[in-house]
């Protein structure tokens, strides 16, 4: 076991185990995630991202393995860890009976700021994440987006070192998806690591310069989100036959033409294959058409998560129950 | 406010952003007092808020006050107003001690929220949000209890033992309470949900609070009702209370509810800290 973290890691992590019962939550994470940068962690319901955040931040004891977070020994130096980094859990965590201006005042106080110095702090907050007008309203009646602008400032009420956001964008409309976006770019000019969990393949590539991704307690794959795309192939062709009734017959051709496997999908018209290299998709649509296979429809795609799992697993990411949540 | 035509400004102003996101200041630690005091502060926010709690446990003892000492006060007692001086001090024992299952309501509604986790995660002395809940509760406790009295001088309730009566049994009262909320608190880790909190809260408090000497005194009752009776604490925290608000002092019956306070807290005071930290 190493005994001295490395100075340039935000995050170094070995090994990290999370039993629940029989449950292996999280079994043997290592992460390693350099300063300053947006590090996301991806995968699917279940997966035991929410479990690793949890025990990253103090919340949960892991059960085996070793992290040191900003150089601080997880175990050994809860306090210190707490003093450097910052919470956004996957439910908003304020409270709803009070306003919003009450939530940040409590945390400012908390967190050791005088009765004036707290009410300033909160104005500017409130201010900067665009909820100076909803300041004195009840959070209940908030919308998803401002809740979560609010859980976002309520993490950064005193500018933490590294931030960890569960989850931010889940269940938020685009242009609070947007904002969400712009504030994790803007912490990061700040000078703060952020570490978030998605399960968009889409939003980790936009905001995260390095990605892991998470699969049954594990990390399966670790890279640039360029290096993770190559790994699965650099697009998915997507088809939509007039005819259903040759669904089989294009199934041969393309495995012919494309020298890759054809996956059938829900809708019993369309085929996918995944492309290792884009310019076959023309070959592949002539091929197509000497045969008198019509199409409907075809897009050529970036890689889902969905096919970056089943890729890198060999299985789709399917919706499990979530684990972490329910301790 | 700067807005480009290709990418209109998403926030009143991104200026405001990165100035609230500049700030490194570290204000240092709060201390384990002005954390707790924090919490409390947030409680007594939650009951300008959220009334209906404080409307609840204080309408049903009203209603018990209306209906007793009218319907049952003459045959009790002789007299409604008679009966009143002896039902009204237990009536603010059944009050507040129904509204100490809010603590445990409200604990876990921290909990399954989520709320507790960022709580948890503060480098503040861990116990805090605890203590200053359990404080602002005590606020609560006593807005309840006034609330009763005032009602009950209203109806005619003189308390013989002045000021000073009506201090001791309040404060004998709310120290009872502040034991007892720690059970409520035990169990509100315990449960899932918030309602299976109130709920099973509730239907503690019934035998608890009924079956008691608050209505009328054991001696005509079934043995092992009788027995019950007098070893419910209840029933020696409305027998002290009476004696402090009539203007004597039941020695006796003071030392039981202190010790059963003492038992309350010192059992699941601990229980409820160790739940805190490492169950949730």
């Amino acid at each position: 076991m190493q005994s001295n973290p490395n100075t340039e890691l935000a995050i170094e992590a070995h090994g990290l185990i999370k039993h629940f019962g029989g449950t292996k939550a999280v079994n043997g994470v290592d992460l390693l995630v350099p300063r300053g940068m947006v590090y996301g962690v991806l995968g699917p319901n279940g997966a035991g991202k929410t479990t690793t955040i949890r025990m990253l931040s103090t919340l949960l004891k892991p059960d085996g393995g070793h992290a040191w977070v900003m150089g601080h020994d997880l175990v050994r130096d809860v306090g210190a860890v707490r003093g450097c980094v910052s919470l956004t859990g996957q439910y908003a965590s304020v409270d709803e009976d009070l306003t919003g201006r009450e939530n940040l005042v409590l945390l400012a106080r908390l967190l050791g700021y005088s009765r004036r110095a707290s009410k300033e702090r909160s104005a500017e907050l409130l201010e900067a994440f665009d909820l100076a007008d909803a300041a004195r309203r009840q959070v209940r009646t908030y919308s998803g987006g401002m809740r979560r602008r609010l859980d976002i400032a309520a993490s950064i009420v005193v500018t933490p070192d590294l931030i960890f956001l569960d989850e931010p964008t889940t269940g938020l409309d685009p242009r609070s998806r947007n904002q969400v976006w712009d504030i994790v770019r803007a912490l990061v000019a700040g000078g703060t690591t952020v570490l978030l969990t998605t399960q968009y393949l889409d939003e980790a590539d936009q905001l995260a310069d390095r990605i892991a991704v998470i699969d049954h307690g594990k990390v399966i794959a670790e890279g640039t989100g360029g290096e993770l795309k190559a790994s699965v192939g650099s697009g998915a062709l997507h088809l939509r036959l007039k005819n259903p009734a040759l669904l089989l017959q294009a199934e041969g051709i393309l495995t012919a033409v494309l020298n890759a496997p054809v996956v059938a999908e829900a809708d019993p018209a369309t085929l996918m294959a995944r492309l290792a290299d884009t310019s076959k998709a023309t070959d592949a649509l002539a091929a197509l058409s000497q045969a008198g296979i019509e199409l409907e429809q075809f897009s050529l795609g970036q890689p889902s998560l969905d096919e970056v799992f089943l890729a890198l697993t060999g299985h789709p990411a399917e919706s499990e129950e979530k684990i972490g949540e329910q301790q | 406010m700067n807005v480009s035509p290709d990418r209109p400004s998403r926030f009143a102003s991104n200026e405001a952003l990165n100035r609230a996101l500049s700030t490194r200041l570290r204000p240092g630690q709060a201390s384990a007092w002005t954390a707790s005091l924090a919490f409390a502060w947030r409680g007594v926010l939650k009951i300008k808020h959220i009334p209906e709690q404080l409307i609840d446990v204080t309408m049903t003892p009203i209603l018990f006050t209306l209906m007793f000492t009218y319907l049952f006060g003459g045959a009790l007692a002789g007299s409604p107003t008679e009966y009143l001086q002896f039902l009204l001090p237990g009536i603010l024992v059944m009050t507040v001690l129904f509204s100490t299952v809010y603590s445990g309501v409200t604990i876990n509604t921290d909990v399954t929220k989520g709320v507790s986790d960022r709580f948890r995660s503060l480098p503040v002395w861990s116990s805090a949000p605890l203590v200053g809940s359990v404080l602002a509760d005590s606020v609560r406790y006593l807005m309840a209890a006034l609330v009763g009295l005032s009602f009950g001088m209203l109806l005619g309730f003189r308390p013989e033992g002045g000021v000073i009566g009506v201090v001791a049994g309040l404060s004998l009262l709310l120290v009872f309470a502040f034991s007892l909320s720690w059970v409520f608190t035990t169990m509100g880790l315990w449960m899932k949900t918030p309602n299976a909190v109130m709920n099973l809260g509730f239907m503690a408090m019934f035998p608890l609070t009924f079956m008691s000497n608050v209505f009328v005194e054991p001696e005509t009752m079934p043995g092992w009702l009788e027995w019950w009776v007098n070893v419910n604490p209840v029933s020696s925290l409305a027998t002290a209370m009476r004696a402090f608000m009539h203007g004597t002092f039941n020695l006796g019956q003071v030392i039981t509810v202190l010790l059963a306070s003492a038992a309350f807290t010192g059992v699941f005071a601990p229980l409820t800290l160790y739940l805190y930290r490492n169950k949730v």
